[in-house]
């Protein structure tokens, strides 16, 4: 019996709780990959034939395919037959218009992770287009980017209306048969972000999306990609949190970017996948392939990512510098703690005369896990006068984790130059003592001097990531002091 | 203020000080002398609480609290401070945060408002010109890059910054020229107050003319063998450590990494 007010008060707070959460209905397909299930996914999103033969041909490609195992890392074999290809929340009407028509229980579950749509609008030159499960649920900010001519939609809409834009670059970058993740992805990717900005044009806002997995057994497969016409510029953020479950959940996602004549795309990432828990069990597989495309002469693809989260994570933002004078640009934080494993790094591939990339690699490992950059610079026969510059460095806290650092080069070029520098080090005790001796707490003192190693990869970070991406660090590392 | 009564500490086993007694009260300079690898340094590291150290036996206490209870961290926040010798490097946080991030413990601690930012830029930047520094030191990473005589200052402008009921200076006066020694000498006076105590560590006399002790202790072998007032160093300068029936060059700690001098 409830005795006190406070237990009272509990009571009523117990049942008020109840009687408002309802579960979200969710149409969610019977796990199990076939040509079927790949042809009901393309119907329900009532996708062109051409779009449908796409993904079939992929399909079949997957099939002779095999998972790769050269990364290092080590985790259960996966069966792909055993998780559902698409889920997406019931909806009254097809597509929401604006905030007011999305499912309040939506922008609730957003609210808890931080990401209150409604402030974000308010936040000057930031608009959201947000992935529930598979399918995009809110598109804010649509109006001053149509006015610009830019286009910001998913990839659904886009395949209904820009067919042509889609048919053009959809694999151009990175095709079907490009690696087994790439594969799976291309045959049963359900929703993704879409955008276009056309020539001459300054993308006014950095555009934005959160993705999210809720419903458990799901695979996400999400597809993006990114058009810059000649001297057009857009900055991209993508968020991704996810709740926590114990069973693993699979995220292969492919991402595409194409930057024309002088162009400019500026894509960052921050990646908060739940990670599992501290014995390791639960987390994201995030088996993803990214690659930009610097097909027109003086364009620039920069790629800023900071990773935190996933159980394991395979993942490589790369470049393909086909036009002169086109740069590519990495920079990478990977934090791994407990037992989570990464593997990452990038790629540049120099086609081009007088191509040039940097690439900026922090890794830091704490707990039993494991940090591994694995790095490829690959000049062509025609990447006269190309350069790269790497710098790789590694920080060890404690002395159960593992740092480990793969750099490729090819040359195919003798003019082309490679600077690598590579350092390891730990956080050291007299680091600790002096922050200690000065009043500082142990878990601070490791944040702050985490940022601090940071600090040259979340300069390239937009603002308002740049404090998330500090913060989320904070939170990844409690634990791993003492 | 400081009371140390038997203190026993070792390293790796290795037993460095060997039964110190002490008394320091509010107001008060002492200076502890010594040759190389007597316990010095170990005596500053052990009362700030350096885990690398173990107290075997021995009490200290600091207005009658016991520190040997308190995590290096609370012992900094009852206002004990340490002025390293060799000033770690802490790459791409920069002064100003790592300084901010000090102050705002202590403050949290005593139970005060943390400062803003603009707040705490204005007064690191006047007690930076109270040991010379240029401003711009702020901005700069943790001790990186930093000259000896920099680092040096930096550590006397933390004290100023911090503002400890005990500074416990170590060799502060190590790798500097004259002229570098005269700025930190004037930073540590303008730390002199009633209600906080100094104590510097050294192994040379000439310190001790630019900041008067007003005791000074000859540590030797863990022990304190000789006390006496400022007249003891000038006849130390004269007369060396053998009188006292001391080699200058005992190794008693000279294993134990950042312990020995």
């Amino acid at each position: 019996m409830a005795t006190t007010d406070k237990e009272v008060n509990e009571l009523i707070k117990r049942e008020y709780e109840h009687g408002f959460v309802t579960d979200i209905e969710a149409d969610t397909f019977e796990p199990g990959l076939n040509e079927d299930v790949i042809a009901r996914l393309s119907g329900i999103k009532k996708e062109p034939e051409w779009m449908l033969e796409w993904r079939l041909k992929a399909y079949r490609r997957w099939l002779e395919m095999e998972e790769p195992d050269w990364a290092h890392v080590g985790y259960p074999k996966i069966d792909y037959n055993s998780i559902s290809y698409y889920s997406a929340p019931k909806r009254k009407e097809d597509m929401p218009q604006s905030l007011d028509e999305v499912d309040p229980e939506l922008l609730k579950t957003y609210e808890k992770l931080g990401i209150p749509l409604h402030e974000r609008e308010k936040l000057a030159g930031v608009a959201v287009d947000a992935v529930f499960d598979s399918v995009s649920v809110a598109t804010t900010f649509k109006e001053p980017l149509a006015k610009a001519g830019v286009i910001f939609c998913s990839i659904s809409e886009a395949i209904q209306d820009y067919p042509e834009l889609v048919k053009k670059y959809l694999g151009s970058v990175v095709p079907a048969g490009d690696n087994f993740f790439a594969g799976l992805n291309s045959a049963v990717f359900s929703d993704g972000t879409f955008v276009y900005v056309p020539k001459g044009v300054r993308c006014p806002m950095e555009l934005s999306t959160y993705f999210r997995i809720n419903a458990a057994n799901t695979g996400q497969f999400e597809r993006t990609l990114i058009i810059a016409e000649d001297s057009s510029y857009v900055s991209y953020l993508e968020g991704c949190t996810a709740p926590m479950r114990d069973e693993n959940q699979l995220h292969a996602a492919v991402v595409e970017l194409v930057a024309l004549d002088d162009a400019q795309i500026k894509y960052s990432t921050v990646q908060n996948w739940y990670p599992g828990d501290e014995e390791g069990k639960g987390g994201i597989f995030n088996f993803v392939t990214k690659r930009g495309a610097c097909i027109g002469k003086n364009s620039k693809i920069s790629w800023t990512q900071v990773e935190t989260g996933s159980a394991v994570t395979w993942k490589y933002p790369s470049c393909v510098l086909r036009g002169e004078n086109s740069v590519g640009e990495f920079y990478s934080v990977a934090l791994t703690n407990n037992y989570q494993q990464a593997d990452t790094g990038t790629k540049m591939i120099h086609m081009g005369k007088n191509t040039s990339s940097t690439i900026i690699s922090k890794g830091i490992s704490a707990g039993k896990s494991s940090n591994a950059y694995r790095g490829l610079v690959k000049f062509g026969p025609g990447a006269e006068g190309a350069r790269n510059f790497t710098q790789c460095d590694s920080l060890l806290i404690g002395d159960r984790c593992g740092a480990h650092t793969f750099p490729y080069i090819e040359s195919k070029n003798k003019s082309a130059i490679v600077e690598h520098e590579a350092t390891t080090s730990k956080v050291s005790d007299e680091q600790m003592f002096l922050c200690r001796q000065r009043g500082i707490e142990p878990e601070q003192a490791v944040s702050m001097i985490v940022n601090g190693f940071c600090k040259e990869v979340f300069k390239e970070l937009p603002m308002e990531f740049a404090v998330e991406a500090g913060k989320l660090l904070e939170v990844s590392l409690e634990g791993s002091v003492g | 203020m400081l009371s140390i009564k038997n203190l026993h500490a070792s390293v790796e086993d290795k037993e460095i000080l060997k039964g110190i007694n002490l008394e320091i009260k509010a107001g008060e300079v002492h200076a502890i002398m010594g040759p190389n690898g007597s316990g010095k340094s170990t005596l500053s590291q052990v009362l700030a609480g350096n885990e690398a150290f173990e107290v075997t036996s021995g009490e200290i206490t600091l207005n009658g609290e016991n520190l040997l209870d308190l995590e290096t961290e609370e012992r900094a926040r009852e206002g004990i401070f340490l002025a390293f010798q060799y000033p770690v490097e802490i790459p791409g946080v920069s002064n100003l945060q790592f300084l901010r991030t000090a102050v705002n413990a202590m403050r949290t601690h005593r139970g005060e408002p943390e400062m803003n930012a603009a707040e705490f830029m204005k007064l690191a930047k006047e007690v930076s010109k109270q040991v010379d520094l240029d401003p711009a030191f702020l901005k700069r990473g943790v001790n990186e890059g930093f000259s000896g005589g920099e680092k040096k200052r930096n550590e006397i402008m933390q004290a100023l910054l911090l503002q400890p009921k005990l500074a416990i200076l170590d060799e502060t006066d190590s790798g500097l020229d004259i002229d570098a020694l005269q700025v930190v000498s004037n930073g540590v006076n303008a730390l002199r107050a009633e209600d906080r105590a100094i104590l510097m560590v050294t192994h040379y006399q000439r310190l001790l003319n630019h900041i008067v002790p007003d005791y000074v202790h000859v540590l030797a072998g863990g022990k304190i063998v000789k006390s006496g007032g400022r007249e003891l160093a000038l006849e130390l300068e004269e007369r060396g450590y053998g009188w006292l029936g001391i080699k200058d060059e005992e190794t008693a700690d000279s294993s134990a990494n950042g312990s020995g001098n």
